[in-house]
């Protein structure tokens, strides 16, 4: 069933037009891969899921983005209900500057999801088994998440997005920062979240466009040139353009 | 900790697992009509090459998708690249089964006039060297592979030796000629079988420990 909706899409940073009448949908609980080279749109598109591109000034946005029937662009769309139904991993693991435990606990208590002590600490713990650093974690709950490696911290900040139980998880580049084995260990941890949860994931790395993804769009100069389940794009696609991408022959 | 890659291989070992009890099937159904001198076993034959035939279609795009979305390497690639091989040498033993079943279907519209016991006995060896050739590979045995080479010595001593009795008969016998030319090539077709069956063991040697054997003479020549 279709989740994400782009219809007509278009984006302007300015006079500059970055996506070009984007039609797409994508599909609960698979993996939905973005693929494209450096400036392509890519990133942009992904930021328009969750409207982070709101935070920029001179961004203009015509069409529509629907996520379970309701345009995201709509006046009465309430942006942080938006943002915790549809979260953010980006390139580089960004934790904040509290221990483990508050880092997971924070959302909850902003979002006021959970009400007691004991409930805090079972969706934290759980937050954690989810993304399988709880028996890593578990007797370091209040050690700084600043001193936690690479991956451990790119995992905590899912098991941060999953805690306010979101739909959708955005993912910018999530293991560029990472080393093969650690980069390894979250496309494996991907495929056991998209049981529960609907992803999107923006790499420059085809390779892991391939390995993870169910469907792939491939985007060039700001348009979707193509999308199809990854084995159909990454086997024999229908656009040139996406199999001189592929085989290395452009960009 | 499992790959959900290796969730994938194991589905494409299972693959080729099922495929070869089907090959396995047809060579038994065709050997029993051929010594039993009926011709009902051979509609499951025709019957399996087509399953056979989709197996082979089904395992390539398997392999094909493993390569191109996992970008397998080492042992992971030799796997994969081997199962392709191995695929095809399956079906290349369907065609041989449904070959012998063809020779069979005409060899039982003559009157009978000789049973060669030695036809049944290569059967018995070949198909214990198909059905060890995919144990080999799911168990990842190179000792299990490399017993079958030897045996595919015995298979093509086994062949000659009915190529003997055979050229024997026809020069005793001329009326029979092709009654006899029947089971020579039935005796080929088995003796191809097991000819499969050991590229299939040279492919699990590789796939296990890297090593190249096919047409190891050629090397030893150059060497001498």
């Amino acid at each position: 069933m279709s989740l994400i909706r782009a219809e007509k899409l278009n984006l302007y940073y300015g006079n500059f037009h970055a996506l070009i009448n984007v039609n797409l949908s994508i599909e609960e609980k698979r993996i939905t891969a973005i693929i494209g080279p450096s400036g392509c749109g890519k990133s942009t598109l992904l930021r328009t899921f969750n409207r982070m591109n709101d935070l920029i000034e001179t961004v203009h946005i015509d069409g529509s983005i629907i996520i379970n029937n309701e345009n995201i662009f709509s006046k009465t769309t309430d942006i942080d209900s938006l943002r915790r139904k549809v979260g953010m991993v980006f390139q580089r693991p960004n934790p904040f500057p509290l221990s483990v435990y508050e880092n997971i606990a924070f959302g909850l208590k902003i979002h006021k999801i959970a009400k007691t002590r004991n409930e805090l600490e079972h969706t934290v713990e759980q937050g954690l088994k989810s993304v399988l650093l709880w028996d890593q974690l578990k007797d370091k709950l209040k050690t700084s998440a600043l001193n936690l490696t690479l991956e451990q911290a790119q995992r905590l900040c899912i098991a941060r997005l999953i805690a306010v139980k979101p739909e959708i998880l955005l993912m910018d580049e999530p293991c560029s920062a990472l080393d093969p084995i650690a980069t390894m260990h979250i496309e494996e941890l991907m495929l056991e979240l998209k049981k529960n949860y609907t992803i999107v994931i923006v790499t420059h790395n085809m390779q892991q466009a391939a390995r993870v993804s169910d469907d792939t769009g491939f985007m060039l100069l700001g348009k979707l040139i193509e999308f199809n389940k990854a084995e159909k794009i990454f086997t024999n696609p229908d656009k040139k353009e996406t199999e001189d991408y592929i085989t290395g022959r452009y960009g | 900790m499992e790959r959900h890659f290796d969730v994938e291989l194991n589905k494409l070992r299972e693959n080729l697992s099922d495929m070869a009890a089907l090959v396995e099937g047809m060579i038994d159904n065709a050997i029993k009509a051929l010594v039993e001198r009926k011709e009902e076993t051979l509609g499951n034959v025709f019957n399996d090459e087509v399953e056979v035939n989709k197996k082979h279609i089904e395992v390539d795009e398997i392999c094909l998708k493993l390569l191109a979305l996992h970008q397998p390497t080492a042992v992971d690639l030799r796997l994969i690249t081997s199962a392709m091989k191995i695929n095809s040498e399956l079906e290349r033993i369907g065609d041989q089964a449904v070959n012998i079943s063809q020779n069979t279907t005409s060899l039982v519209k003559q009157p009978f006039f000789i049973q060669l016991p030695i036809i049944p006995q290569m059967t018995e060896i070949t198909k214990s060297m198909v059905k060890d050739s995919i144990k080999a590979f799911i168990t990842k045995d190179s000792d299990i592979a490399k017993n079958i080479l030897l045996r595919d010595e015995k298979v093509d001593d086994l062949k000659r030796e009915v190529f003997k009795k055979i050229i024997n008969y026809i020069i005793e016998n001329p009326a029979q000629t092709e009654y006899f030319i029947d089971l020579l090539l039935i005796s080929r077709n088995i003796e191809k079988i097991a000819d499969h069956t050991t590229n299939i063991a040279e492919d699990v040697i590789f796939m296990i420990l890297g090593q190249d054997i096919r047409h190891h003479h050629l090397f030893d020549e150059h060497k001498t």
